[in-house]
């Protein structure tokens, strides 16, 4: 593995975006932060700004108004770069799937890596969810149907 | 000057990057111990960095990379005057250039996030350098030199002559160092305010290169604090790290003021401490 490689597994900026979620998996996200859980021990950092991140962490149903922020976040971010849904409403659009100005999960918006489902998620499931995708970004993630 | 103390300053120069790095690393274990967290490895600052430098360049203007290499490169010259014994005014004016470039690669960029940090960042500056001018005036005042080859030469500790001026020595480190409660102009972690402040624009590349500036500059920084115990550079190291290790503490333990609030408390309690060092030295007739 090389240096950059490793550096890019050990070091994890996570921008965090909520869609308009009802703040459940918000509150797990920020818990997975706190000494309890403490991600920081793997590097990871929730930096704020998108264009020093690595990570999307997206929160709620994807719709028509936030639609543009969301590629807007994304296409600020610098590749490499790794997409998490978080939670029911980001993966599928959950219970609001089928109201009038909701388009669905964020994967209609942008391209998705990992889905955590769960209403609320775990901040356990977070943790598990970005190793996946630090998985995906070494090139050895999981093949379909295996996880 | 011979040859060998030639090598060693050049090097100690270079290394000062590194030193900020192990110091940062430092910084975020014990932050993280502080909040009873485990906290990162210690190698985490350069993990860090290697990633940012390896990121696909997204430039946002194109004086940004100029000014970033600027940013670094300012901050190994004044860290190079210091290691070779040069002028302590010198080392303050370049560490300043070094502070412009960020500010205007920050300015350059058409962002209002970008924008409000950089002009937070010039009243960083505005706080502590005239503390830092007037800190080096005192030592001026004591040793009859402003150059760090005079500031050795001296013989006894400065601390023991100007403990007041350390103090407000530590001020400045703390704006230097970006801690709260004086982290108004950009902070990592989650003290996210303006976003990232005068770091919002800069990503990939740029960003490490400013990274790796600001740990030259800080090392640089206690480099001179060191010097207040120059006749023993262990004791020395050791007065810069507890200055540093204060740092941390207080950014624990306080929450980020107003820059009105930074300005005030860095000019009122540096200006009157250096002031009343100096009295107290012109009535004991020291200097």
């Amino acid at each position: 593995m090389s240096l950059v490689q490793k550096a890019r597994l050990k070091s994890l900026w996570v921008l965090h975006y909520d869609c308009g979620s009802c703040n459940g998996c918000d509150i797990e996200i920020l818990a997975a932060l706190t000494p309890k859980f403490d991600v920081e021990r793997f590097g990871i950092v929730n930096i704020g700004d998108p264009k020093q991140a690595d990570v999307l962490l997206v929160t709620g149903p994807a719709n028509r108004r936030n639609q543009r922020v969301l590629r807007n976040l994304y296409e600020q971010m610098p590749e490499p770069k790794l997409v998490i849904a978080v939670g029911t409403c980001a993966s599928t659009g959950g219970i609001f799937h089928n109201c009038p100005n909701v388009l669905g999960g964020v994967d209609k918006v942008v391209p998705v890596d990992v889905y955590i489902p769960g209403c609320a998620v775990r901040p356990e499931q977070i943790i598990d969810a970005v190793v996946l995708a630090l998985d995906k970004l070494a090139g050895k993630a999981p093949k379909e149907g295996e996880q | 000057m011979d040859a060998a103390s030639t090598i060693i300053s050049l090097v100690l120069a270079l290394a000062t990057p590194l030193m900020g790095g192990v110091l940062a690393g430092v910084d975020r274990k014990l932050t993280a111990r502080m909040q009873e967290r485990v906290g990162p490895p210690l190698l985490q600052p350069f993990y860090d960095v290697i990633k940012l430098w390896a990121k696909k360049p997204m430039i946002a203007s194109p004086l940004q990379p100029v000014l970033a290499f600027g940013y670094l490169g300012f901050a190994l010259v004044a860290a190079g005057i210091v290691t070779f014994r040069q002028d302590l005014l010198l080392v303050l004016f370049v560490t300043a250039l070094a502070d412009i470039c960020l500010t205007v690669a920050a300015l350059s960029a058409k962002s209002p996030y970008s924008y409000l940090g950089a002009r937070r960042e010039f009243l960083s500056m505005l706080s502590y350098e005239p503390v830092m001018l007037l800190a080096y005036v005192a030592v001026f005042m004591v040793t009859g030199s402003f150059m760090v080859q005079g500031v050795l030469d001296y013989g006894k500790p400065l601390l023991l002559v100007l403990p007041a001026a350390l103090v407000a020595l530590q001020l400045v480190l703390i704006v230097e160092m970006k801690k709260s409660p004086f982290d108004v102009s950009g902070s990592g972690h989650a003290h996210q305010e303006l976003v990232r402040g005068v770091y919002t624009e800069l990503s990939g590349y740029t960003m490490a290169l400013v990274e790796v500036g600001h740990w030259a500059k800080v090392a640089t920084t206690l480099m001179v604090l060191s010097l207040f115990w120059a006749p023993n550079p262990v004791i020395g190291a050791a007065v810069g790290l507890t200055m540093f290790f204060i740092s941390l503490v207080v950014d624990n333990s306080y929450p980020r003021l107003t820059w009105q609030r930074m300005l005030k408390t860095t000019w009122a309690l540096g200006f009157t401490l250096i002031v009343l060092n100096i009295a107290a030295l012109a009535a004991g007739g020291v200097i």
